[in-house]
């Protein structure tokens, strides 16, 4: 029987473009010490650590070794799991595999990244297959600009249904000090900058960011003597498809579909949208906004645009989606998906401050990566029935 | 202010020679492609898919595939985007020269989406759903650029 599982602190840094003052592991360290804090533990409680980055961003291979200054876990056990852009995602479920087992107690989980240290687009190209898929590729922006056209071409939304999503990522961010990019942009100002790639504008995409996370997990023995109301992991979710690019169904996220029926059926979430209060979506781009929420079953397919149009995921609606500013305002990537979990978690035990949404019982938080991965966790206030 | 310094990881003059294997399913393609401007894929026994670039299993299916077809070499376009930011090429370590087309075909006869350049010499024929073909290479290598680029025809 695997134990249940709570967080019971986070910690972030302050991201920026650009952290030449820290190293990585000096960077890791900030994180790591706010997590600490935030739990009220200190390193010797830690049992065991995961941490996880996409290691060929810095071009340094054995990162669990090369950290453990900045990450505290001299002479602890320490692994490292990277998953490309679901990275920050598959850790978090990595701690909690650990956790469940009943192995360790509390398991301290790191994302980072230092993006500013290489070319990103670059980078990502060697993630794919070098005879077939490398020729034409050029990075995370050319299959999601391919992912647009084709959800715009089977449903017939706009590249205004998509700069909708950035207007409302964007201001969200107004209220998170740690996000990166803190400025409103218009409608208008989203479609007049400059085309990456067709339909996507500037506006509609994550900046490269610095920036570290870390979350503290603990078994169901002693999370609440921890942390009073932690917040509770009711299930996880991890469905990578992918052996080359052409295999995708371009329009559709097959794998967030899967990820999502398995843990809401486990949960007994019979109507996503009515039953979560918010969610932290790895959104890298715009368009996924509209998208993913169709395949995570919160609206019918085609009716993406619309909802969001409403303003139903607005801070103050129905379903607040990315409190945080999400990926859009900020993306160092391989603590981003830990983000996402750090920020859910912090939603359910009420520790959002300026950006928390009112009673939360329920938020999901997602990881998305390499080709059209969906890693995801259901987040909740009560301890699972099961 | 002195000039900033870049520490700069390289192999000199060296080339980096990988030596990547593309498998029997691979050779297969690649040979005919080479001397007879064929697309090969692969279909599998189970779910009948017919997959290209051809490989030996089924994912889904986790079986192995040997029944090889012939797909286009026309198709339509299944998605596609227009890149018009300027990166670095892994391949080159220069900047990709920008813009160009970059498509997923649905091939004739193929279940799966295939990627290649698409020849956007005229933007406004570039949709989901065009009719395109292959254009080859002259010489030919036995490589994926063995096919220049795929252009509408309608
Ligand atoms: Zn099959």
């Amino acid at each position: 029987m695997a134990k249940r599982v709570a967080i019971v602190g986070t910690g972030q840094t302050f991201h920026k473009s650009h952290r030449p003052d820290v190293n990585g592991q000096e960077l890791i360290n900030e994180a790591v010490r706010a997590a600490l804090a935030d739990s009220g533990l200190k390193m010797d409680d830690i049992d065991a650590v995961i941490i996880g980055n996409m290691d060929h961003f810095e071009g340094i291979n054995y990162v669990d070794c090369w950290s453990v200054d900045g990450s505290g876990a001299t002479m602890k056990p320490i692994f490292k799991i990277t998953t490309g852009g679901t990275t920050g995602c598959t850790i978090a479920i990595g701690g909690y595999h650990l956790v469940a087992s009943g192995a360790f107690d509390r398991v301290l989980v790191i994302g980072w990244e230092k993006n500013s240290e290489s070319d990103t687009s670059g980078a990502i190209t060697t993630a794919f297959d070098p005879v077939w898929d490398r020729l034409v590729f050029a990075g995370a922006i050319s299959g999601l600009a391919a992912e647009a056209q084709a959800y715009m071409a089977r449903y017939g939304a706009t590249d205004k249904d998509g700069a909708r999503v950035s207007v409302r990522d964007r201001k969200h961010a107004l209220n998170n000090p740690h996000a990166q990019l803190r400025k409103e942009v218009t409608l208008d100002e989203v479609l007049a900058s400059p085309m990456l790639a067709d339909p996507i504008h500037l506006l509609d995409v994550c900046p490269r960011t610095d920036g570290a996370c870390a979350v503290i997990m603990a078994s169901e023995d002693v999370a609440e003597k921890i942390c009073k109301s932690p917040d509770w992991i009711w299930g996880t979710g991890n469905r990578h498809p992918y052996a080359y690019l052409g295999d995708a169904d371009y329009g559709r996220l097959t794998s967030m579909k899967r990820a999502s029926t398995e843990i809401f059926k486990k949960a007994g979430i019979k109507e996503p949208r009515k039953q979560i209060n918010v969610i932290e979506l790895y959104q890298p781009y715009s368009f996924a906004g509209i998208i993913w929420i169709e395949d995570m079953g919160i609206v019918e397919p085609g009716k993406g645009a619309e909802y969001i149009g409403s303003g139903a995921t607005d801070m103050g609606g129905e379903l607040p989606i990315n409190p945080s500013g999400g990926v859009i305002s900020c993306n160092p990537i391989g603590a981003t998906g830990l983000i996402r979990c750090a920020e859910a978690a912090m939603q359910v035990m009420g520790k959002a401050e300026g950006r928390q949404v009112p009673d939360v019982n329920f938020a999901v938080s997602t990881g998305f990566g390499g080709c059209w991965w969906t890693d995801m966790v259901l987040h909740g206030k009560k301890k699972p029935n099961y | 202010m002195a000039e900033k310094e870049y520490i700069v990881i390289e192999s000199g003059e060296a080339a980096q020679p990988f030596d990547y294997a593309v498998g029997m399913h691979g050779s297969k393609f690649f040979t005919e492609l080479r001397d007879n401007k064929k697309l090969m894929g692969v279909r599998c026994p189970k779910c009948k898919m017919v997959y290209i670039p051809p490989r030996g299993v089924c994912g889904p299916c986790f079986e192995e595939m040997k029944d090889f077809v012939e797909v286009g070499p026309g198709g339509v376009i299944g998605t596609y985007t227009i890149l018009r930011f300027a990166f670095i090429d892994p391949e080159t370590g220069q900047q990709k020269p920008v813009p160009y087309g970059y498509g997923f075909i649905k091939l004739d006869g193929a279940d799966t989406l295939f990627q290649h350049y698409i020849d956007i010499v005229d933007e406004k024929k570039i949709k989901v759903g065009a009719r395109v073909e292959a254009v080859f290479a002259d010489e030919r290598k036995g490589t994926i650029r063995d096919i220049l680029y795929f252009r509408v025809i309608d």
